[in-house]
């Protein structure tokens, strides 16, 4: 009975904060390292976070991007890249909202929520793996990126702020993929949310495409969405351009999201059954 | 650890949880003395899983209380959560992981050191039979290896009380006398085990107590000897191949039971209890049956079962192991065909 008993010591009845939120740390990282070595196992889930984006660079580039027209003598991989790499962090985050989902549905939050770990664990553990597994995608995604002819040409340290601003906003529908997830607790179900309003938003923004080549009706939405001010402000950082207004609009929405869908997903996780 | 070693060692009283409209939990009472087996039997949707959620610290409840080694589920959460293991409904394990790196992370969990995590895996491992795939992706495990598997994992931190919800449900009939030998080691070993069950024969074979629960109630509660004398003595059986004549046999031994009949249209078993007059009357029922032309296959006497124990409870049939194994579950024997006998 000694691992018994190294239990008891490990957590007394009623520990401290200190030990507390140490243990909540450990949690964490043990969850998060379970949740990463669960994305390195399975071919399917690198499949969808990795070569998907990697081959909208490709198709953009050198399919769609001769018809595209950007103003200005750039490159159109210049315009494409920071719209690539927003949508990959988002779409990045059906993985949250599925792996919740799933887990839900098997008992295994069940069976974590049943034990003495920190309860903080599990979802901090899905983030943090999360914006690992983001962050990882999105280099990636930017060494293809300078492979086809795309480069940060307004130094290196907006090029740095620029990541941060991209793992921030996948941060951001993170959230709301976790908190999908946990409220939906079907798999298929929140995939199929996932794509009803990430699509469009994504797509109905200057992602892709100069809006002003888009009908009239079409521009009024995407010209104040908050995809459309994230990637905007992204593409000054990257290659430079006017960046006050969009900037504000994105931490605005972003601190919003984060205000609105941190508190949800925290609640659907305590009430997930 | 300061504890209640005088009590029980899971007490609940007046437990009640509703969700919306549906009461799933109307108050229930529970005792469950250390180091013996309490069988929870019902049907599905009697509530077992909201009761087990609730005592595994999961789910508040509207009213009641439960304690588990004298700690109250709801005020003293984070102690039960380090004196129970729980074995929910389905396999909680991560599919993608290998048995061992299964229960390596729930030991983790449990804060052991990470070579205690690792002696603590391997140990359940050999114990569970899982040793040759411990190195394998859980997704590839059989049903039962899975559940063996998720078993392990609700010990890793050595559990003073258990809690398995349908620790057999959608098991095939060799996985679960496996399961069954391993559930009975575990119970010889001392740990409290509070298990639920729609399989009849299960909460028979396993366990000490058993409690009948239907629609979030307890209707009644003993061993299953004394669940067993409620029927009132013996049964009599017998099939009827030709099962256009099932309603001519209920008529004919109708007047030679204690209780009315109670017919199965799918397998044209009928069954009625017969008190303490045995063999006048097979006799009788083997004339009767002959007067009117009814052919029948092995009539006999037989003790009863927990089966007609429920049956004469509720009025109705637990749920029907064969339709489990067919793999219509969550369908009970149509309740039309069922004579009721409340008394
Ligand atoms: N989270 C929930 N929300 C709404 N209804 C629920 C929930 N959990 C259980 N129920 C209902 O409560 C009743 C009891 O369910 P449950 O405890 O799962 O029964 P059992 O485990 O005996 O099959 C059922 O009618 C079920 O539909
Ligand atoms: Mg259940």
């Amino acid at each position: 009975m000694t691992a018994a008993i190294a239990l008891r010591n490990a957590t007394p009845d009623d520990p401290g904060l200190v030990v507390r939120s140490r243990w909540a740390i450990i949690d964490t990282l043990t969850i998060t390292r379970r949740n990463l070595l669960v994305w390195t196992r399975v071919p399917a889930y690198l499949v969808f976070t990795v070569i998907q984006p990697v081959m909208f660079v490709l198709m953009f580039r050198y399919v769609f991007g001769g018809a595209i027209h950007v103003s200005g003598n750039r490159p159109y991989v210049d315009f494409l890249m920071p719209g690539i790499l927003g949508q990959t962090a988002a779409f990045a985050t059906f993985g949250t909202a599925i792996a919740l989902a799933q887990e839900l549905k098997k008992g295994v939050i069940d069976r974590l929520r049943s034990m003495p770990m920190a309860r903080s664990a599990v979802l901090a553990g899905r983030l943090v793996a999360d914006t690992g597994r983001m962050l990882v995608t999105v280099l990636i995604v930017v060494g293809v990126g300078y492979a086809v002819g795309f480069r940060f040409s307004n130094g290196a340290g907006p090029a740095v702020l620029m990541i941060v601003l991209a793992m921030v906003f996948g941060l951001s529908i993170c959230l709301i993929a976790a908190f999908t997830g946990l409220a939906i607790g079907d798999e298929e179900s929140v995939q199929a949310f996932g794509l009803i309003w990430l699509f469009p938003l994504t797509f109905l923004s200057s992602a892709f495409v100069p809006i002003s080549s888009m009908p009239g009706w079409l521009q009024a939405f995407a010209n104040n969405q908050p995809v459309t001010y994230v990637i905007n402000t992204m593409r000054a950082l990257a290659i430079g351009g006017p960046i006050e207004a969009n900037l504000w609009k994105s931490i605005a929405w972003l601190a919003g999201i984060f205000i609105v869908f941190g508190p949800l997903a925290v609640r659907a996780y305590k009430r997930a059954s | 650890m300061s504890q209640d070693s005088s009590g029980p060692a899971i007490l609940v009283e007046g437990l009640t949880k509703a969700f919306g409209e549906v009461r799933a939990l109307r108050g229930i009472d529970l005792a469950v003395p250390r180091g013996t087996v309490l069988g929870v039997l019902g049907p599905n949707g009697a509530g077992k899983t909201t009761a087990v959620r609730i005592l595994t610290t999961l789910l508040r409840p509207d009213n009641g209380r439960a304690i588990v080694e004298g700690r109250d589920v709801v005020r003293e959460a984070a102690a039960v959560r380090r004196l129970i293991g729980l074995s929910g409904q389905s396999a909680a394990i991560q599919e993608e992981l290998t048995g061992r790196e299964n229960l390596e992370i729930v030991g983790r969990l449990f804060h052991l050191s990470r070579a205690e995590a690792r002696r603590r895996a391997v140990e359940l491992l050999a114990q569970f039979d899982l040793t040759d795939a411990a190195g394998r992706a859980a997704k590839n495990f059989s049903g039962g290896m899975q559940r063996r598997l998720d078993l392990a994992a609700s010990l890793v931190g050595r559990p003073k009380v258990l809690f398995l919800d349908e620790p057999t449900t959608g098991l095939d009939p060799r996985s679960r006398l496996g399961m069954w030998d391993i559930i009975r080691s575990l119970v010889a070993g001392g740990t409290t085990t509070l298990l639920t069950t729609q399989y009849l024969d299960e909460a028979d074979e396993l366990a000490d107590e058993i409690v009948v629960i239907d629609h979030g109630l307890v209707i009644a509660a003993g061993t299953a000897e004394e669940l067993k004398s409620r029927v009132g003595g013996d049964v009599l059986e017998f099939t009827v191949p030709d099962r256009s004549r099932i309603s001519d046999a209920v008529a004919a031994v109708a007047s030679i039971g204690e209780g009315e009949p109670h017919a199965d249209k799918e397998t044209g078993v009928v069954n009625v209890g017969v008190g303490g007059r045995g063999s006048d009357a097979l006799v009788e029922a083997v004339r009767a049956l002959d007067e009117v032309g009814v052919r029948t296959k092995g009539l006999a006497l037989r003790r009863p079962s927990l089966d007609d124990v429920f049956l004469a409870l509720t009025g109705h049939a637990a749920e029907d192991e064969k339709a489990l194994t067919n793999g219509r579950r969550g369908r009970k024997r149509a309740s039309k065909d069922t004579a009721k006998d409340a008394s």
